[in-house]
């Protein structure tokens, strides 16, 4: 199936929308571990978000990939179920567990029915507190990583994201691929992958939300027996990534017809009180819409790619302002000075009153757009709490985007863009384009 | 276990496996209106939100020979102007009502939705009313539009030769019917696109009579009822849509297939397999249930047939899988791939592969499997609920491939009553390799 375009998922908290009546609850269990809750009993299911935060950049430098590989295993074997065991008994219940990691936090989703919630619970529980990493298991998914590291190796995309964060993050666990390497993945021991267990599942890094049909003292129970045997505190948090964006553009030679480009700056911070401004900017430029200048300039102007985004990226120790662009390898060199163009164009000359209006009605009318799903809004409502919001933040979001004046943003233009280290990493054949430092 | 990695994804990613049903009190509305353009109302006033979607009967298998792409393209460029509306006005008069707008293209249908706030649903049918009759299109866009494709197929396609391969073993799957050729189409008939072409393929397939309004969310189906009127009411039906979907059909298979694709990006090898099978049929579901279940017990996640013996027990296997499209207006495909572990060849892969399944057909369905995916397919009932897109997209898809939406609604209680009987008698008759297309993905061979 072909799409018209496609948009960048990127979980960028300030796109977060809201819908009349969702009320969150929060919640404190007898145990000591706080929850949000939405209650909606139309449907009889739960969604069940955990979030600990400290991902794969908690891993010790020397046992890189040690977070990817256990939490690969965390539904391979636990308490008194192998692999398989588990497995079928989750089918059973037709309960979903999932276990993601990024640099910064280890996710789990999970949806459960209401008629079976207490046997699903356990299952998880197990998955989380118990794991077995037996031999034969973490041998599997050991094959599973590798696998995918070495299809990594031959993916411009993939290529990509390596060089570039390896130039910009350097040292910091950021700068090393988050499922480790060839070497590292095959020296991890099981007391590799128990350390990191015990690093990164634990009670001092936890959020929580849940929403659909269950109450606020079910819940609270539940959560006490799932995670009241998680060990209090876990492994320390990475300090802040000293970025290096030295401007230019790094080729990394790779065949294949299209040349993929990253591109990115120094961002902003969450916290910051120009962060909306700066979101804003952000969507004007080349965030999420189709309306962007780039799009327009890139795309429908001159038909040199299928698709250019930008967005800001708030990692918990780092800021930066990234992008993306795809095209043949004898345009890509256009695309990027288009880019280049543009980035210097926003700098020298602003944004329009119409282009701001523009910006604040979609951000704001796409407000309720989210809110549309249990499984959706206990993930924006955990994503709330990791970025310490408070739970009326979803009333309040639209007048803080409303509040934002073209001082604002020609303020925030002067402040962060920066085309002089704006950095650009292109893999493929680029005709016209060498590696060039600033 | 540690997810997919893309080439692999992308492989799955072309079947859209869909045995989470709908539920028969989806809180649907059903109607058609004078023009002979069908309607559907799906209720859900949990949020204020509401999405409205036009499918057209017409996709990339209704393409004239020699056009291969042209449905996409002019999807494309559905979004230059009207005579109302200048090019690219209609996303940008999404966007500044907060909503969100895109399209896609299939064989068998080409559909366009926004999503926006309820009350925003009639200015959305304004401008998708007018669209569907009042095109206007000139050199220009069609030049622009063109390279974006050609870029589209690029990142798609050429830049990723798990594509690449599968393109090349449908191309080998349908010898005579038009799910060979991609829905993007081949580059070199691409390139030759013109403004022509893409206005002909509009002209016929364009118009209420050939097209299937799903309005979802937060809406009253009455008032949906007098705005669908208000705008493609007022449309005149084409008098000259062709009666039926001109398909040549497949001959019968009377030998065994098989390719092998080289190409240095290929980091992990893997075999894949499809043999041609019948889809849901109108009344008629029961054999494509069973192969419903099939699928899922033979390769349906870690519990399945061939995840049991090639990834557990010998470890010949990083990752096995089957799929099988139920929805499709024509004789569909049943696909099955190994990715194989460092040390097992490709041959080894395929022949454990082939005992895997001879074993199954001597041994039968397990009957416990047989309950928990039974349990699923009741489950996702409920899960469904909680994505009403999710339902309004199945409901276009059924409707543009043959099916009706009592089809939809009698889905789950046909899986439901599928025996292991069923099962093996569709698995007998599916699996028999005189009638499969074996294709081999690798890399290229090292030189001396």
């Amino acid at each position: 199936m072909m799409t018209r375009f496609i948009l960048l998922c990127i979980a960028l908290l300030a796109a977060l929308p809201a819908r009349a009546g969702v009320d969150i609850q929060t919640l404190t269990t007898p145990g000591g571990i706080s929850a949000w809750l939405v209650e909606d009993h139309s449907i009889p299911f739960t969604a069940l978000e955990l979030r600990f935060r400290g991902g794969a950049a908690l891993d010790d430098p020397a046992k890189k990939g040690a977070t990817n590989l256990m939490v690969g295993l965390l539904e391979e074997g636990s308490g008194d179920l192998d692999a398989r065991g588990f497995a079928r008994a989750t089918e059973a219940l037709a309960a979903s567990f999932r276990y993601d990691l990024s640099d910064d936090v280890v996710s789990v989703s999970a949806r459960f029915l209401t008629e079976n919630r207490d046997q699903a619970v356990a299952l998880l529980r197990d998955s989380l507190v118990a794991p077995r990493f037996d031999p034969d298991a973490v041998e599997r998914v050991r094959g599973q990583v590798i696998s995918g590291l070495l299809s990594d190796q031959k993916d411009p995309r993939d290529i990509a994201s390596r060089a570039f964060e390896t130039l910009i993050f350097g040292d910091h666990p950021y700068g090393a691929p988050m499922s480790g390497t060839m070497d590292s993945v095959q020296a991890l021991t099981r007391a590799d992958l128990i350390a990191a267990h015990a690093g990164a599942l634990a009670r001092d890094r936890l959020y929580v939300s849940a929403v659909g049909d269950i109450t606020a003292d079910e819940l609270s129970a539940l959560l006490d027996g799932l995670l009241g045997d998680l060990p209090a505190t876990g492994a320390p948090l990475p300090g802040p990534a000293k970025l290096n964006f030295p401007g230019g553009v790094q080729v990394v030679p790779f065949d294949t017809p299209q040349s993929v480009a990253l591109f990115g700056q120094r961002g902003i911070d969450r916290e910051d009180p120009d962060f909306f401004a700066a979101y804003v900017l952000d969507l004007i430029l080349g965030g999420g819409s189709f309306e962007s200048r780039l799009m327009q300039e890139v795309r429908e102007k001159r038909g040199l790619t299928y698709g250019v985004y930008t967005y800001l990226a708030d990692k918990d120790q780092a800021q930066m302002w990234m992008g993306s662009v795809a095209s043949g390898n004898d345009r890509i060199a256009e695309a990027v000075a288009v880019i280049r163009e543009e980035w210097q164009k926003l700098l020298d000359d602003g944004v329009t009153e119409e282009e701001l209006a523009n910006a604040k009605t979609y951000l704001t009318g796409a407000y309720a757009l989210r809110f549309d799903g249990n499984a959706t809004i206990a993930n924006i409502i955990v994503s709330m709490q990791m970025e310490d919001l408070p739970t009326d933040y979803i009333n309040t979001r639209n007048d803080q985007v409303n509040a934002v004046t073209l001082d604002d943003v020609a303020r925030v233009s002067k402040r962060l863009l920066d085309p002089a280290h704006l950095t650009f990493v292109v893999v493929g054949q680029p005709v016209g384009l060498a590696t060039a430092g600033n | 276990m540690i997810r997919l990695t893309a080439p692999i994804l992308t492989l799955i990613a072309a079947f859209a496996v869909s045995t989470a049903p709908a539920r028969a009190d989806d809180q649907l509305t059903h109607f058609n209106l004078d023009n002979g353009m069908e309607v559907l109302v799906i209720e859900d006033h949990r949020a204020p939100v509401v999405v409205q979607m036009v499918w057209y009967r017409a996709g990339s298998a209704d393409e004239p020979t020699g056009q291969s792409g042209v449905a996409h393209f002019l999807e494309h460029l559905l979004f230059k102007g009207t005579d109302t509306l200048a090019p690219g006005e209609f996303s940008a008069t999404v966007a500044r009502n907060g909503g969100n707008d895109n399209a896609f293209t299939s064989y068998d249908y080409t559909a366009y939705f926004q999503r926006v706030a309820a009350d925003r649903l009639e200015l959305m049918m304004r401008m998708e009313s007018d669209r569907m009759v009042n095109l206007r299109l000139s050199e220009s866009d069609i030049a622009t539009e063109r390279d974006v494709i050609l870029e589209e197929r690029n990142q798609r396609v050429d830049n990723n030769p798990s594509s690449l391969f599968r393109e090349q073993k449908d191309a080998v799957q349908y010898l005579n019917h038009r799910y060979g050729v991609p829905v993007i189409g081949w580059r070199h008939e691409m390139e030759e696109l013109s403004l022509e072409d893409a206005l002909s393929y509009y002209g016929t397939y364009y118009s209420p009579n050939n097209a299937i309004l799903i309005v979802a969310g937060d809406v009253q189906p009455d008032a949906v009822r007098a705005l669908a009127q208000k705008y493609y009411g007022v449309l005149p039906a084409n008098p000259d849509l062709p009666k039926q979907r001109y398909r040549s059909t497949e001959p019968p298979q009377i030998a065994e297939r098989r390719l092998i694709f080289r190409d240095a990006r290929v980091a992990q090898p893997y075999v894949s397999r499809s043999y041609l099978a019948p889809e849901r049929d109108s009344g008629a579901q029961e054999k494509a249930a069973a192969l419903t279940l099939l699928a899922d017990i033979l390769g349906g996640g870690t519990t399945s047939v061939l995840a049991e013996k090639l990834q557990f027990d010998t470890q010949q296997a990083v990752y096995t899988g089957a799929y099988y499209s139920d929805t499709s207006l024509d004789d569909t495909t049943f696909d099955l791939v190994i990715v194989p572990v460092q040390g097992v060849s490709l041959q080894q892969a395929e022949d454990a592969m082939d005992k895997v399944l001879a074993d199954f057909l001597v041994q039968g369905v397990d009957a416990e499997q047989l309950d928990r995916i039974k349990m699923q397919v009741r489950a996702s009932e409920v899960y469904a609920r909680d994505n009403v897109e999710g339902l309004a997209n199945r409901y276009g898809r059924a409707l543009t491939q043959g099916l009706t939406i009592k089809d939809v609604q009698d889905w789950p209680a046909t899986l439901d009553a599928v025996t292991a009987d069923d099962i093996m008698a569709a698995a007998r008759e599916l699996l028999d390799k005189r009638h499969s297309v074996t294709g081999w993905l690798m890399a290229e061979e090292v030189s001396q």
